[in-house]
């Protein structure tokens, strides 16, 4: 009897856990299909799935239209650069917060968080006026830096508490056997800590892959990446919704596949230390 | 060498002091116990001694240099932990061969080296292992390998069997005596097991609330225990502390018996009790007597064969050549 209520109650959980996913799914889901229709299809009434002419012609327009190597290599660019600078800068931060915490160590962290609450617009105009004054606008080294800056308390925060895993006595034995600050850190932190920042590293490319608002409104033409890429095919003079989600998802792809290759990691670095 | 001194070492976290001002002599190849209860401060002195604590005031020496402001690295020891401190990314073999490799030794050396500490610790057949599919026991003789293949001047131990279970402790006590028997160096262990001071050690530091109560062999802790604290911690079971008019009697505030130098006697004794709960053990008996007019029960130790049982009336006789007087406070009256 018991077992009969476990196994219905598994396939109860089962399928509540594939309607959620599936839920989520769907946007990036219809959005795929989308880019596949014809503009026509798109906005059919009622709506088609499946059975539609399936056209690559999107994909040949988006290309002729506009360079999408370009704005591929920006968002490149702009991911992986404030996420190494990023990580230069936060691995020593998070080491000191987790190895030789001072008095104030919590509040600088606390601190540091609530500067994620502030409502971005906020202080759009006056970076945006500092960019303009020193020619800086619409200019890669300029984005790299204020995306690294938004999302370093969020790295800090995953070493540290990354970090704080790793026990104490293993340094201090690394100091009793001989070695210095320097040999602790290459031979021993660095290789202990090495899951951790990796995925750091990973969830930090997502987050500035994904960002829009920095990158929309800091940006024309040269330092564009794919957000402003995507944004640039929702035009005034009308939608064309099969060329905006084929747009979309040369967009989405290479995080999107990333993302599924790592996914083992990102979990890791999202839940670790919830539990012991 | 390994002579180690310490000289008005004081140690304080902020306001707090753990360890007031402290004198504290090691000799080369001494094997030293450091004991007490726990929050005694034996750790706090243990990572003095290593480095890992910055001292607040003193000087400590080691072979005649002052090492008070060394860093661990440079101080020549090597230092066991509780929690064995392995290194889980890297093999056995680079586990014991990481001192080594930070003394810049040749790999031909270091080699040389590992697999003569793998032979005496029986790791040979573990050495590609990860320290994460080993038992407790054999991390724990990873760490000595690590410990003893670049030959320091002094080892360190912090509580390095607390975390194995009853049978293996024993070994490795035994493990770690023969160790220091064959290398002759100086060996620091700290400890809350009396009984691990007891058999191990050449001279015992028994500390309380960060001050050294006394120093001594076991036999001179457990013969003439300098005040009450000693007395009570050194020997199992703790000897039976007496107060009141049976202490005035022979002229103390305190008086002590250890539960091996009371008699059971026939007929008559000093003391006429009850008898609670027996413990046995096969080769002893241990029986806890309620004795009218003292406020804690006596612990008394018999031989094997002998059974009382629960509500017996039980005569007792203290030795009175073992018997200790202390005074009001707390100190031994010789």
């Amino acid at each position: 009897m018991a077992r009969a209520v476990t196994t219905r109650r598994k396939i109860a959980y089962t399928a509540l856990a594939w309607i959620i996913g599936l839920t989520i799914f769907f946007p990036i889901l219809w959005t795929i299909l989308t880019s596949f229709k014809t503009e026509a299809a798109a906005i059919a009434d009622p709506p088609v799935f499946f059975n539609f002419d399936w056209t690559l012609e999107n994909y040949a327009v988006v290309q002729e239209r506009s360079d999408y190597m370009r704005y591929l290599w920006n968002s490149v660019a702009l991911a992986v650069g404030s996420t190494v600078f990023g990580i230069i800068i936060a691995v020593p931060a998070a080491w000191s917060m987790a190895f030789v915490p001072a008095k104030r160590t919590k509040d600088i962290l606390m601190w540091m968080l609530s500067t994620k609450m502030l409502p971005a617009v906020g202080v759009l105009y006056p970076i945006r006026l500092i960019l303009i004054e020193t020619g800086l606008l619409d200019s890669k080294a300029a984005l790299i830096f204020i995306l690294m800056m938004i999302n370093l308390p969020i790295i800090i925060w995953m070493l540290y508490t990354y970090f704080r895993e790793i026990p104490g006595e293993i340094l201090e034995a690394a100091r009793m056997d001989g070695a210095g600050l320097k040999a602790e850190i290459l031979y021993v932190l660095t290789p202990m800590a090495i899951p951790g920042i990796a995925s750091t590293v990973l969830l930090n490319i997502i987050l500035a892959w994904n960002e829009a608002f920095w990158t929309l409104t800091l940006t024309t033409i040269d330092a564009a990446p794919l957000t402003a890429f995507i944004a640039s095919y929702s035009s005034p003079e009308g939608l064309f919704y099969a060329k905006l989600s084929a747009a979309s998802t040369m967009a989405i792809a290479p995080i999107l596949i990333m993302g599924w290759f790592s996914q083992k990691q990102l979990v890791r670095g999202l839940t670790f230390g919830a539990v012991k | 060498m390994g002579r180690i001194t310490l000289d008005k070492v004081r140690k304080a976290f902020g306001d707090v002091e753990v360890i007031p001002p402290l004198d504290l002599r090691i000799e080369d190849g001494e094997f030293v116990v450091f004991v007490g209860p726990s929050g005694c401060g034996k750790s706090t002195l243990l990572r003095l001694i290593a480095g890992l604590e910055d001292v607040t005031d003193g000087e400590i020496r080691i072979d005649g240099t002052d090492a008070t402001r060394l860093s661990p690295s440079k101080r020549g020891l090597a230092m066991v932990f509780q929690s064995y401190a392995l290194y889980p990314h890297m093999s056995v073999r680079k586990n014991i061969a990481f001192p080594l490799k930070m003394a810049g030794l040749s790999q031909d050396q270091i080699d040389a080296k590992v697999d003569g500490a793998a032979k005496v610790l029986n790791l040979d057949s573990y050495l590609d292992r990860r320290p994460g599919q080993l038992s407790g026991g054999q991390r724990q003789r990873v760490a000595i390998g690590r410990a003893i293949v670049r030959e320091p001047s002094a080892f360190l131990f912090d509580e390095p069997l607390s975390n194995l279970d009853a049978a293996l402790r024993v070994g490795m006590r035994l493990e770690i005596s023969e160790l220091h028997k064959r290398l002759a160096t100086t060996m620091i262990y700290v400890t809350h097991d009396q009984v691990e001071a007891m058999t191990m050690a050449d001279k015992i530091v028994v500390l309380n609330a960060g001050r050294i109560e006394q120093v001594g062999s076991p036999l001179d802790l457990y013969r003439a225990p300098r005040n009450v604290f000693v007395a009570g911690f050194i020997g199992s079971p703790k000897m039976n502390l007496i107060t009141g008019p049976e202490a005035a009697k022979h002229n103390a505030q305190t008086i002590g018996i250890r539960p091996e130098h009371l008699a059971v006697t026939d007929g008559s004794g000093t003391w006429t009790g009850k008898v609670g709960v027996s413990e046995h053990l096969g080769s002893d008996t241990f029986f806890h007597v309620t004795v009218e007019g003292f406020e804690t029960p006596l612990t008394v130790r018999a031989g094997g064969e002998v059974s009382l049982h629960y509500g017996d009336t039980i005569h007792l006789t203290p030795d009175p050549a073992q018997l200790h007087r202390f005074d009001a406070q707390g100190l031994r009256i010789a």
